[in-house]
Protein backbone atom coordinates (compact mmCIF):
# COMPACT_ATOMS: atom_id res chain seq x y z
CA UNK A 1 0.00 0.00 0.00
CA UNK A 2 1.51 3.35 -1.00
CA UNK A 3 1.46 6.39 1.29
CA UNK A 4 -0.94 8.04 -1.16
CA UNK A 5 -3.45 5.20 -0.85
CA UNK A 6 -3.09 5.15 2.97
CA UNK A 7 -3.79 8.88 3.07
CA UNK A 8 -6.61 8.63 0.54
CA UNK A 9 -8.33 5.89 2.55
CA UNK A 10 -8.02 8.08 5.64
CA UNK A 11 -9.38 11.15 3.84
CA UNK A 12 -12.31 9.20 2.37
CA UNK A 13 -13.14 7.72 5.80
CA UNK A 14 -12.96 11.22 7.24
CA UNK A 15 -15.37 12.55 4.58
CA UNK A 16 -17.78 9.76 5.43
CA UNK A 17 -17.41 9.64 9.23
CA UNK A 18 -17.66 13.41 9.64
CA UNK A 19 -20.86 13.16 7.52
CA UNK A 20 -19.62 15.55 4.84
CA UNK A 21 -19.96 12.97 2.09
CA UNK A 22 -23.50 11.79 2.97
CA UNK A 23 -24.78 15.32 3.64
CA UNK A 24 -23.49 16.66 0.32
CA UNK A 25 -24.89 13.60 -1.47
CA UNK A 26 -28.34 14.13 0.08
CA UNK A 27 -28.35 17.83 -0.88
CA UNK A 28 -27.39 16.97 -4.46
CA UNK A 29 -29.99 14.20 -4.54
CA UNK A 30 -32.68 16.72 -3.62
CA UNK A 31 -31.39 19.15 -6.26
CA UNK A 32 -31.28 16.40 -8.89
CA UNK A 33 -34.74 15.18 -8.02
CA UNK A 34 -36.18 18.66 -7.76
CA UNK A 35 -34.85 20.05 -11.06
CA UNK A 36 -37.18 18.19 -13.49
CA UNK A 37 -40.08 18.57 -11.03
CA UNK A 38 -39.48 22.32 -10.87
CA UNK A 39 -39.24 22.52 -14.66
CA UNK A 40 -42.52 20.62 -15.02
CA UNK A 41 -44.62 22.43 -12.45
CA UNK A 42 -43.19 25.98 -12.44
CA UNK A 43 -45.62 27.13 -15.21
CA UNK A 44 -48.60 25.82 -13.26
CA UNK A 45 -47.34 27.45 -10.07
CA UNK A 46 -46.93 30.75 -11.92
CA UNK A 47 -50.42 30.45 -13.39
CA UNK A 48 -51.83 29.82 -9.94
CA UNK A 49 -49.92 32.75 -8.46
CA UNK A 50 -50.99 35.10 -11.26
CA UNK A 51 -54.69 35.20 -10.21
CA UNK A 52 -56.74 37.01 -12.92
CA UNK A 53 -53.66 38.02 -14.91
CA UNK A 54 -53.35 36.13 -18.18
CA UNK A 55 -49.89 34.49 -18.36
CA UNK A 56 -48.86 32.55 -21.42
CA UNK A 57 -46.14 30.06 -20.67
CA UNK A 58 -44.99 27.49 -23.19
CA UNK A 59 -45.45 23.86 -22.23
CA UNK A 60 -42.28 22.61 -20.50
CA UNK A 61 -40.07 20.30 -22.52
CA UNK A 62 -37.06 18.05 -21.98
CA UNK A 63 -34.67 20.94 -22.59
CA UNK A 64 -36.27 22.90 -19.72
CA UNK A 65 -35.60 20.01 -17.33
CA UNK A 66 -31.96 19.86 -18.49
CA UNK A 67 -31.62 23.64 -18.19
CA UNK A 68 -33.03 23.53 -14.68
CA UNK A 69 -30.59 20.77 -13.67
CA UNK A 70 -27.56 22.61 -15.09
CA UNK A 71 -28.67 25.85 -13.44
CA UNK A 72 -29.34 24.28 -10.04
CA UNK A 73 -26.18 22.19 -9.90
CA UNK A 74 -24.25 25.18 -11.24
CA UNK A 75 -25.39 27.13 -8.17
CA UNK A 76 -25.35 24.53 -5.41
CA UNK A 77 -22.25 22.70 -6.69
CA UNK A 78 -19.71 25.55 -6.40
CA UNK A 79 -20.91 26.38 -2.89
CA UNK A 80 -20.57 22.76 -1.80
CA UNK A 81 -17.11 22.64 -3.42
CA UNK A 82 -16.02 25.82 -1.62
CA UNK A 83 -17.32 24.57 1.75
CA UNK A 84 -15.54 21.25 1.38
CA UNK A 85 -12.27 22.54 -0.09
CA UNK A 86 -11.83 25.46 2.31
CA UNK A 87 -10.94 23.04 5.10
CA UNK A 88 -8.95 20.55 3.03
CA UNK A 89 -5.48 21.72 4.10
CA UNK A 90 -6.28 24.66 6.38
CA UNK A 91 -8.22 22.58 8.89
CA UNK A 92 -5.31 20.16 9.26
CA UNK A 93 -3.11 23.15 10.00
CA UNK A 94 -5.62 24.75 12.37
CA UNK A 95 -6.17 21.60 14.43
CA UNK A 96 -2.46 20.70 14.44
CA UNK A 97 -2.66 17.35 12.65
CA UNK A 98 -0.36 18.50 9.82
CA UNK A 99 2.72 17.92 11.99
CA UNK A 100 1.42 14.46 12.95
CA UNK A 101 1.27 13.40 9.29
CA UNK A 102 4.20 15.35 7.88
CA UNK A 103 6.66 14.12 10.51
CA UNK A 104 6.07 10.71 8.87
CA UNK A 105 7.56 9.70 5.50
CA UNK A 106 4.88 11.49 3.47
CA UNK A 107 5.58 13.61 0.39
CA UNK A 108 3.72 16.88 -0.25
CA UNK A 109 2.29 15.45 -3.47
CA UNK A 110 0.87 12.37 -1.67
CA UNK A 111 -0.64 14.56 1.05
CA UNK A 112 -2.23 17.07 -1.34
CA UNK A 113 -3.14 14.45 -3.94
CA UNK A 114 -5.10 12.38 -1.44
CA UNK A 115 -6.96 15.45 -0.23
CA UNK A 116 -7.97 16.53 -3.73
CA UNK A 117 -8.97 13.04 -4.84
CA UNK A 118 -11.11 12.71 -1.70
CA UNK A 119 -12.78 16.01 -2.63
CA UNK A 120 -13.32 14.75 -6.17
CA UNK A 121 -14.81 11.52 -4.77
CA UNK A 122 -17.24 13.36 -2.50
CA UNK A 123 -18.37 15.83 -5.15
CA UNK A 124 -18.33 13.11 -7.82
CA UNK A 125 -20.58 10.86 -5.73
CA UNK A 126 -22.90 13.81 -5.12
CA UNK A 127 -23.12 14.59 -8.86
CA UNK A 128 -23.74 10.89 -9.64
CA UNK A 129 -26.56 10.77 -7.07
CA UNK A 130 -28.05 13.99 -8.44
CA UNK A 131 -27.71 12.74 -12.02
CA UNK A 132 -29.45 9.44 -11.34
CA UNK A 133 -32.32 11.19 -9.58
CA UNK A 134 -32.59 13.82 -12.32
CA UNK A 135 -32.41 11.22 -15.11
CA UNK A 136 -35.14 9.11 -13.53
CA UNK A 137 -37.53 12.01 -12.95
CA UNK A 138 -36.79 13.65 -16.30
CA UNK A 139 -37.63 10.35 -18.00
CA UNK A 140 -40.77 10.04 -15.89
CA UNK A 141 -42.03 13.60 -16.39
CA UNK A 142 -40.71 14.40 -19.89
CA UNK A 143 -38.78 11.95 -22.03
CA UNK A 144 -35.63 9.90 -21.68
CA UNK A 145 -32.54 11.95 -22.58
CA UNK A 146 -29.76 10.20 -24.52
CA UNK A 147 -27.83 8.25 -21.85
CA UNK A 148 -24.31 8.92 -23.16
CA UNK A 149 -25.05 12.60 -23.71
CA UNK A 150 -26.61 12.93 -20.25
CA UNK A 151 -23.57 11.29 -18.65
CA UNK A 152 -21.26 13.64 -20.58
CA UNK A 153 -23.39 16.59 -19.44
CA UNK A 154 -23.05 15.56 -15.80
CA UNK A 155 -19.28 15.10 -16.16
CA UNK A 156 -19.01 18.65 -17.53
CA UNK A 157 -21.05 19.92 -14.59
CA UNK A 158 -18.67 18.10 -12.24
CA UNK A 159 -15.68 19.61 -14.06
CA UNK A 160 -17.08 23.10 -13.53
CA UNK A 161 -17.64 22.39 -9.82
CA UNK A 162 -14.10 21.04 -9.45
CA UNK A 163 -12.65 24.32 -10.76
CA UNK A 164 -14.07 26.09 -7.71
CA UNK A 165 -12.86 23.24 -5.50
CA UNK A 166 -9.35 23.64 -6.94
CA UNK A 167 -9.29 27.43 -6.49
CA UNK A 168 -10.45 27.11 -2.86
CA UNK A 169 -7.99 24.25 -2.34
CA UNK A 170 -5.10 26.52 -3.39
CA UNK A 171 -6.38 29.23 -1.06
CA UNK A 172 -6.70 26.72 1.77
CA UNK A 173 -3.06 25.67 1.23
CA UNK A 174 -1.76 29.19 0.78
CA UNK A 175 -3.65 30.96 3.56
CA UNK A 176 -3.81 28.12 6.09
CA UNK A 177 -7.14 29.31 7.40
CA UNK A 178 -10.61 28.10 6.44
CA UNK A 179 -12.65 31.31 6.32
CA UNK A 180 -10.25 33.34 4.15
CA UNK A 181 -10.03 30.31 1.85
CA UNK A 182 -13.83 30.29 1.55
CA UNK A 183 -13.68 34.02 0.80
CA UNK A 184 -11.31 33.41 -2.10
CA UNK A 185 -13.60 30.65 -3.41
CA UNK A 186 -16.64 32.92 -3.28
CA UNK A 187 -14.64 35.73 -4.88
CA UNK A 188 -13.67 33.41 -7.72
CA UNK A 189 -17.34 32.40 -8.16
CA UNK A 190 -18.40 36.03 -8.50
CA UNK A 191 -15.46 36.94 -10.71
CA UNK A 192 -16.03 34.06 -13.14
CA UNK A 193 -19.73 34.99 -13.30
CA UNK A 194 -18.79 38.57 -14.23
CA UNK A 195 -16.22 37.45 -16.81
CA UNK A 196 -18.81 35.07 -18.30
CA UNK A 197 -20.98 38.04 -19.28
CA UNK A 198 -18.60 38.30 -22.23
CA UNK A 199 -19.44 35.22 -24.31
CA UNK A 200 -15.93 34.91 -25.80
CA UNK A 201 -14.17 35.04 -22.42
CA UNK A 202 -16.95 33.06 -20.78
CA UNK A 203 -16.13 29.89 -22.68
CA UNK A 204 -12.86 29.69 -20.72
CA UNK A 205 -14.72 29.87 -17.42
CA UNK A 206 -16.68 27.14 -15.58
CA UNK A 207 -19.92 28.78 -16.78
CA UNK A 208 -18.70 28.19 -20.33
CA UNK A 209 -19.32 24.48 -19.83
CA UNK A 210 -23.10 25.01 -19.57
CA UNK A 211 -23.77 25.32 -23.32
CA UNK A 212 -21.87 22.19 -24.37
CA UNK A 213 -23.34 20.29 -21.38
CA UNK A 214 -26.90 21.25 -22.43
CA UNK A 215 -26.27 20.32 -26.05
CA UNK A 216 -24.81 16.93 -25.11
CA UNK A 217 -27.72 16.08 -22.79
CA UNK A 218 -30.17 16.82 -25.61
CA UNK A 219 -28.20 14.81 -28.14
CA UNK A 220 -27.08 17.88 -30.09
CA UNK A 221 -23.66 18.92 -31.32
CA UNK A 222 -21.91 20.78 -28.45
CA UNK A 223 -20.55 24.30 -29.13
CA UNK A 224 -16.96 25.17 -28.08
CA UNK A 225 -16.72 21.85 -26.17
CA UNK A 226 -12.97 21.36 -26.45
CA UNK A 227 -12.04 24.94 -25.68
CA UNK A 228 -14.15 24.96 -22.51
CA UNK A 229 -13.07 21.46 -21.51
CA UNK A 230 -9.35 22.16 -21.90
CA UNK A 231 -9.57 25.62 -20.33
CA UNK A 232 -11.27 24.28 -17.21
CA UNK A 233 -8.91 21.32 -16.97
CA UNK A 234 -6.08 23.83 -17.25
CA UNK A 235 -7.48 25.85 -14.30
CA UNK A 236 -7.66 22.75 -12.14
CA UNK A 237 -4.13 21.59 -13.01
CA UNK A 238 -2.75 25.10 -12.51
CA UNK A 239 -4.36 25.39 -9.07
CA UNK A 240 -3.06 21.99 -8.02
CA UNK A 241 0.48 22.74 -9.21
CA UNK A 242 0.24 26.08 -7.38
CA UNK A 243 -0.88 24.28 -4.20
CA UNK A 244 2.03 21.86 -4.47
CA UNK A 245 4.57 24.67 -5.03
CA UNK A 246 3.23 26.57 -2.03
CA UNK A 247 2.98 23.53 0.22
CA UNK A 248 6.47 22.16 -0.41
CA UNK A 249 7.96 25.47 0.71
CA UNK A 250 5.89 25.77 3.87
CA UNK A 251 7.01 24.93 7.39
CA UNK A 252 4.90 23.05 9.90
CA UNK A 253 4.49 22.38 13.57
CA UNK A 254 3.31 24.40 16.52
CA UNK B 1 30.47 10.18 13.10
CA UNK B 2 28.97 6.69 13.48
CA UNK B 3 28.35 6.93 17.25
CA UNK B 4 26.32 10.09 16.89
CA UNK B 5 22.58 9.92 16.29
CA UNK B 6 22.27 13.69 15.85
CA UNK B 7 24.90 16.09 14.59
CA UNK B 8 24.14 19.80 14.23
CA UNK B 9 26.73 21.99 12.57
CA UNK B 10 26.42 25.73 12.80
CA UNK B 11 22.64 25.49 12.60
CA UNK B 12 20.85 28.82 12.24
CA UNK B 13 17.13 29.57 11.99
CA UNK B 14 15.94 33.12 11.45
CA UNK B 15 12.39 34.43 11.26
CA UNK B 16 12.87 37.88 9.76
CA UNK B 17 15.02 39.79 12.22
CA UNK B 18 14.58 37.23 14.98
CA UNK B 19 17.24 34.57 15.32
CA UNK B 20 15.51 31.56 16.88
CA UNK B 21 18.52 29.23 16.61
CA UNK B 22 21.93 30.85 16.64
CA UNK B 23 24.83 28.75 15.30
CA UNK B 24 23.92 25.60 17.19
CA UNK B 25 26.58 22.86 17.28
CA UNK B 26 25.46 19.69 18.95
CA UNK B 27 26.36 16.00 18.98
CA UNK B 28 23.96 13.51 20.54
CA UNK B 29 25.37 10.01 21.15
CA UNK B 30 23.47 7.07 19.70
CA UNK B 31 21.23 5.26 22.20
CA UNK B 32 21.35 8.03 24.78
CA UNK B 33 18.51 9.84 26.50
CA UNK B 34 19.35 13.46 25.82
CA UNK B 35 17.75 16.34 27.70
CA UNK B 36 17.34 19.60 25.83
CA UNK B 37 16.74 22.43 28.26
CA UNK B 38 16.11 26.11 28.05
CA UNK B 39 13.71 28.79 29.26
CA UNK B 40 10.53 29.59 27.34
CA UNK B 41 11.35 30.96 23.91
CA UNK B 42 14.92 29.68 24.04
CA UNK B 43 14.46 27.83 20.73
CA UNK B 44 13.90 24.26 21.94
CA UNK B 45 10.80 23.56 19.83
CA UNK B 46 12.31 25.31 16.82
CA UNK B 47 15.41 23.11 17.07
CA UNK B 48 13.23 20.00 17.23
CA UNK B 49 11.22 21.16 14.21
CA UNK B 50 14.47 21.72 12.29
CA UNK B 51 15.79 18.29 13.22
CA UNK B 52 12.54 16.54 12.25
CA UNK B 53 12.36 18.29 8.89
CA UNK B 54 9.20 20.23 9.76
CA UNK B 55 11.14 23.50 9.35
CA UNK B 56 14.14 24.44 7.22
CA UNK B 57 17.41 25.83 8.53
CA UNK B 58 18.48 29.28 7.34
CA UNK B 59 22.15 28.24 7.59
CA UNK B 60 24.16 25.24 8.67
CA UNK B 61 23.35 21.58 8.45
CA UNK B 62 22.10 18.71 10.55
CA UNK B 63 22.31 14.94 10.31
CA UNK B 64 19.88 12.70 12.13
CA UNK B 65 20.17 8.89 12.09
CA UNK B 66 22.82 9.28 9.39
CA UNK B 67 20.57 11.27 7.05
CA UNK B 68 20.93 14.87 6.01
CA UNK B 69 17.83 16.60 7.34
CA UNK B 70 17.25 18.90 4.36
CA UNK B 71 18.24 16.62 1.49
CA UNK B 72 17.07 13.17 2.64
CA UNK B 73 13.86 14.18 4.29
CA UNK B 74 11.70 11.14 3.45
CA UNK B 75 14.38 8.55 4.30
CA UNK B 76 15.05 10.45 7.53
CA UNK B 77 11.39 10.49 8.56
CA UNK B 78 11.21 6.72 8.09
CA UNK B 79 13.79 6.37 10.89
CA UNK B 80 12.59 8.98 13.38
CA UNK B 81 9.48 9.88 15.31
CA UNK B 82 8.18 13.01 16.90
CA UNK B 83 5.79 13.77 19.72
CA UNK B 84 4.56 17.33 20.04
CA UNK B 85 4.08 18.92 23.46
CA UNK B 86 0.34 18.99 22.76
CA UNK B 87 -0.28 16.11 20.40
CA UNK B 88 -3.13 16.62 17.95
CA UNK B 89 -5.03 13.75 16.41
CA UNK B 90 -8.02 13.05 14.20
CA UNK B 91 -10.70 13.02 16.88
CA UNK B 92 -13.10 10.98 14.76
CA UNK B 93 -10.65 8.05 14.74
CA UNK B 94 -10.47 5.35 17.38
CA UNK B 95 -7.17 4.85 19.18
CA UNK B 96 -6.29 1.61 17.40
CA UNK B 97 -7.38 3.05 14.07
CA UNK B 98 -5.00 6.00 14.50
CA UNK B 99 -2.10 3.71 15.33
CA UNK B 100 -2.89 1.53 12.31
CA UNK B 101 -3.00 4.62 10.11
CA UNK B 102 0.38 5.83 11.38
CA UNK B 103 1.84 2.32 11.07
CA UNK B 104 0.68 2.13 7.46
CA UNK B 105 2.41 5.45 6.75
CA UNK B 106 5.61 3.73 7.88
CA UNK B 107 4.89 0.85 5.50
CA UNK B 108 3.64 -1.67 8.08
CA UNK B 109 0.87 -4.00 6.90
CA UNK B 110 -1.02 -7.14 7.87
CA UNK B 111 0.09 -9.17 10.88
CA UNK B 112 3.20 -7.07 11.40
CA UNK B 113 1.06 -3.96 11.72
CA UNK B 114 -1.47 -5.54 14.08
CA UNK B 115 1.28 -7.03 16.27
CA UNK B 116 3.13 -3.73 16.50
CA UNK B 117 -0.08 -1.84 17.34
CA UNK B 118 -0.79 -4.33 20.13
CA UNK B 119 2.78 -3.91 21.42
CA UNK B 120 2.68 -0.12 21.62
CA UNK B 121 -0.81 -0.16 23.12
CA UNK B 122 0.45 -2.47 25.86
CA UNK B 123 3.66 -0.50 26.35
CA UNK B 124 1.80 2.78 26.80
CA UNK B 125 -1.02 1.24 28.84
CA UNK B 126 -3.96 2.28 26.66
CA UNK B 127 -5.12 -1.12 25.39
CA UNK B 128 -8.45 -0.70 27.20
CA UNK B 129 -9.12 2.61 25.46
CA UNK B 130 -8.02 1.46 22.00
CA UNK B 131 -11.56 1.09 20.72
CA UNK B 132 -12.72 4.47 21.94
CA UNK B 133 -12.77 7.61 19.83
CA UNK B 134 -9.66 9.76 20.31
CA UNK B 135 -11.89 12.81 20.78
CA UNK B 136 -12.96 11.39 24.15
CA UNK B 137 -9.43 10.82 25.48
CA UNK B 138 -8.15 12.73 28.51
CA UNK B 139 -4.95 14.81 28.28
CA UNK B 140 -2.89 12.01 29.80
CA UNK B 141 -4.33 9.41 27.46
CA UNK B 142 -3.67 11.64 24.47
CA UNK B 143 -0.05 11.93 25.56
CA UNK B 144 0.18 8.13 25.89
CA UNK B 145 -1.41 7.73 22.47
CA UNK B 146 1.07 10.28 21.14
CA UNK B 147 3.94 8.24 22.49
CA UNK B 148 2.38 5.03 21.12
CA UNK B 149 2.18 6.49 17.61
CA UNK B 150 5.72 7.80 17.94
CA UNK B 151 7.01 4.34 18.83
CA UNK B 152 5.14 2.41 16.17
CA UNK B 153 8.06 2.45 13.69
CA UNK B 154 10.63 1.52 16.38
CA UNK B 155 12.43 4.78 15.62
CA UNK B 156 16.14 5.18 15.67
CA UNK B 157 15.72 8.69 17.06
CA UNK B 158 12.69 9.80 19.04
CA UNK B 159 12.02 13.54 19.47
CA UNK B 160 9.87 14.45 22.44
CA UNK B 161 8.86 18.08 22.90
CA UNK B 162 7.87 18.61 26.56
CA UNK B 163 6.43 15.09 26.77
CA UNK B 164 5.35 15.17 30.42
CA UNK B 165 4.29 18.79 30.86
CA UNK B 166 0.56 18.04 30.73
CA UNK B 167 0.60 14.86 32.80
CA UNK B 168 -0.28 14.21 36.42
CA UNK B 169 2.48 12.73 38.67
CA UNK B 170 1.40 9.13 38.01
CA UNK B 171 1.26 9.72 34.26
CA UNK B 172 4.65 11.43 34.37
CA UNK B 173 6.15 8.51 36.27
CA UNK B 174 4.78 5.98 33.78
CA UNK B 175 5.89 7.94 30.74
CA UNK B 176 9.40 8.44 32.13
CA UNK B 177 9.63 4.72 32.82
CA UNK B 178 8.76 3.99 29.19
CA UNK B 179 11.40 6.47 28.02
CA UNK B 180 13.96 4.86 30.31
CA UNK B 181 13.18 1.48 28.76
CA UNK B 182 14.17 2.88 25.37
CA UNK B 183 17.72 3.70 26.51
CA UNK B 184 20.27 1.86 24.40
CA UNK B 185 17.90 0.90 21.59
CA UNK B 186 16.53 4.34 20.67
CA UNK B 187 18.10 7.76 20.93
CA UNK B 188 15.67 9.98 22.82
CA UNK B 189 15.97 13.74 22.32
CA UNK B 190 13.71 15.30 24.91
CA UNK B 191 12.98 18.90 25.73
CA UNK B 192 11.51 19.55 29.15
CA UNK B 193 10.86 22.16 31.78
CA UNK B 194 10.72 19.60 34.54
CA UNK B 195 14.37 19.46 35.48
CA UNK B 196 13.98 16.81 38.16
CA UNK B 197 12.74 14.44 35.44
CA UNK B 198 15.62 15.32 33.16
CA UNK B 199 18.07 14.82 36.01
CA UNK B 200 16.50 11.44 36.68
CA UNK B 201 16.50 9.90 33.22
CA UNK B 202 18.87 11.81 30.92
CA UNK B 203 22.41 10.68 30.20
CA UNK B 204 23.41 14.05 28.83
CA UNK B 205 21.86 17.49 28.75
CA UNK B 206 22.23 20.59 26.65
CA UNK B 207 21.07 23.98 27.84
CA UNK B 208 20.19 26.64 25.27
CA UNK B 209 19.24 30.24 25.80
CA UNK B 210 18.23 32.74 23.12
CA UNK B 211 18.92 30.04 20.52
CA UNK B 212 22.52 29.59 21.62
CA UNK B 213 24.03 26.51 23.20
CA UNK B 214 25.15 27.46 26.68
CA UNK B 215 26.51 24.09 27.76
CA UNK B 216 26.35 20.40 26.86
CA UNK B 217 27.52 17.65 29.21
CA UNK B 218 26.39 14.82 31.48
CA UNK B 219 24.45 15.86 34.57
CA UNK B 220 27.40 14.77 36.72
CA UNK B 221 29.86 16.79 34.65
CA UNK B 222 27.64 19.82 34.99
CA UNK B 223 27.42 19.38 38.72
CA UNK B 224 31.18 19.00 38.94
CA UNK B 225 31.87 21.88 36.58
CA UNK B 226 29.38 24.48 37.70
CA UNK B 227 28.40 23.46 41.16
CA UNK B 228 29.97 25.27 44.03
CA UNK B 229 29.50 22.90 46.96
CA UNK B 230 27.32 24.10 49.78
CA UNK B 231 27.62 23.15 53.44
CA UNK B 232 24.41 23.28 55.46
CA UNK B 233 24.75 23.72 59.22
CA UNK B 234 21.66 23.46 61.41
CA UNK B 235 22.35 24.85 64.88
CA UNK B 236 20.64 25.11 68.25
CA UNK B 237 18.55 28.36 68.39
CA UNK B 238 19.14 29.13 72.05
CA UNK B 239 22.72 30.31 71.59
CA UNK B 240 22.24 33.22 69.21
CA UNK B 241 25.34 35.22 70.18
CA UNK B 242 27.64 32.31 69.61
CA UNK B 243 25.99 31.67 66.25
CA UNK B 244 26.63 35.28 65.21
CA UNK B 245 30.26 34.95 66.29
CA UNK B 246 30.57 31.70 64.32
CA UNK B 247 29.11 33.17 61.13
CA UNK B 248 31.47 36.15 61.38
CA UNK B 249 34.46 33.80 61.64
CA UNK B 250 33.26 31.71 58.70
CA UNK B 251 32.61 34.81 56.59
CA UNK B 252 36.21 35.92 57.01
CA UNK B 253 37.71 32.66 55.74
CA UNK B 254 39.22 32.95 52.23
CA UNK B 255 37.42 29.83 50.96
CA UNK B 256 33.94 31.21 51.75
CA UNK B 257 32.12 32.35 48.63
CA UNK B 258 28.68 32.85 50.15
CA UNK B 259 27.01 32.69 53.51
CA UNK B 260 23.34 32.90 54.32
CA UNK B 261 21.57 32.50 57.63
CA UNK B 262 17.92 31.51 57.66
CA UNK B 263 16.59 30.98 61.22
CA UNK B 264 18.61 28.05 62.54
CA UNK B 265 20.20 27.13 59.21
CA UNK B 266 23.53 28.46 57.95
CA UNK B 267 24.41 27.79 54.30
CA UNK B 268 28.06 28.18 53.39
CA UNK B 269 29.15 28.20 49.78
CA UNK B 270 32.78 27.43 49.10
CA UNK B 271 35.20 27.28 46.21
CA UNK B 272 37.61 24.97 48.02
CA UNK B 273 35.81 22.04 49.54
CA UNK B 274 39.01 20.22 50.58
CA UNK B 275 40.07 23.03 52.89
CA UNK B 276 36.61 24.23 53.91
CA UNK B 277 35.27 20.88 55.12
CA UNK B 278 37.75 20.20 57.98
CA UNK B 279 38.15 23.87 58.84
CA UNK B 280 34.40 24.39 59.18
CA UNK B 281 34.18 21.54 61.65
CA UNK B 282 37.06 23.02 63.64
CA UNK B 283 35.41 26.45 63.72
CA UNK B 284 32.12 24.93 64.91
CA UNK B 285 33.88 22.96 67.64
CA UNK B 286 35.78 26.07 68.82
CA UNK B 287 32.63 28.24 68.83
CA UNK B 288 30.74 26.01 71.22
CA UNK B 289 27.63 26.08 69.01
CA UNK B 290 25.45 23.02 69.41
CA UNK B 291 25.20 21.42 65.98
CA UNK B 292 22.01 19.56 64.99
CA UNK B 293 22.87 18.85 61.38
CA UNK B 294 25.98 19.15 59.22
CA UNK B 295 25.65 18.31 55.52
CA UNK B 296 27.42 18.93 52.26
CA UNK B 297 24.86 19.12 49.44
CA UNK B 298 25.14 18.91 45.67
CA UNK B 299 23.24 21.56 43.79
CA UNK B 300 20.40 20.24 41.65
CA UNK B 301 20.22 20.55 37.88
CA UNK B 302 17.68 23.30 38.51
CA UNK B 303 20.28 25.32 40.49
CA UNK B 304 22.75 24.93 37.63
CA UNK B 305 20.14 25.69 34.99
CA UNK B 306 19.06 28.89 36.72
CA UNK B 307 22.64 29.95 37.18
CA UNK B 308 23.60 29.26 33.55
CA UNK B 309 20.62 30.90 31.92
CA UNK B 310 21.03 33.97 34.09
CA UNK B 311 24.83 34.09 33.55
CA UNK B 312 24.69 34.30 29.76
CA UNK B 313 25.46 37.73 28.28
CA UNK B 314 21.93 38.00 26.86
CA UNK B 315 20.38 37.31 30.22
CA UNK B 316 22.70 39.76 31.92
CA UNK B 317 21.82 42.43 29.39
CA UNK B 318 18.09 42.07 30.13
Amino acid sequence: MTRFSVLLRKDLREQWRTLRMPVVAIIFFVVGLGSPVLAKYTPELLKGAGGNIQITIPTPELKDAIDQLIKNLGQVGPFAAILLAMSAVARERERGTLALVLSKPVTPSAFLGSKFVALLATLGLAVVVASIAAFAYTTLLFAQPPVAGFVACCLLILLGIMVFAAITFLASTLLGSTLPAAGVGLGAYILTAIISIDARLGQFMPNGLSDPARALALGNSPPHLWISLLANLFWIVAMLVGSWLVFRNQEFGS
Amino acid sequence: MTDAAIVCQDLVKRYGDVTAIDHLDLIVPRGSVFGFLGPNGAGKSTAIRLLTGLARATEGSAQVAGYNVGRESIALRQQISYLDQQPHFYDWMRGRELLEFVGQLFGLTGTRLRTRVDEVLTLTGITEAAHRKVGGYSGGMRQRLGLAQALINQPEVLFLDEPVSSLDPAGRHDLLQIIEQLRGSTTVFMSSHILADVERICDRVAIINHGRLVVEATVEELQARYALPIFVLQVEKAVETTVIALTERIRKRPWTTSLTVDRDEIRVGTADVEVAGPELLRLIAESGVQLIRYERIRPSLEDIFLRLVSDTPEATAR
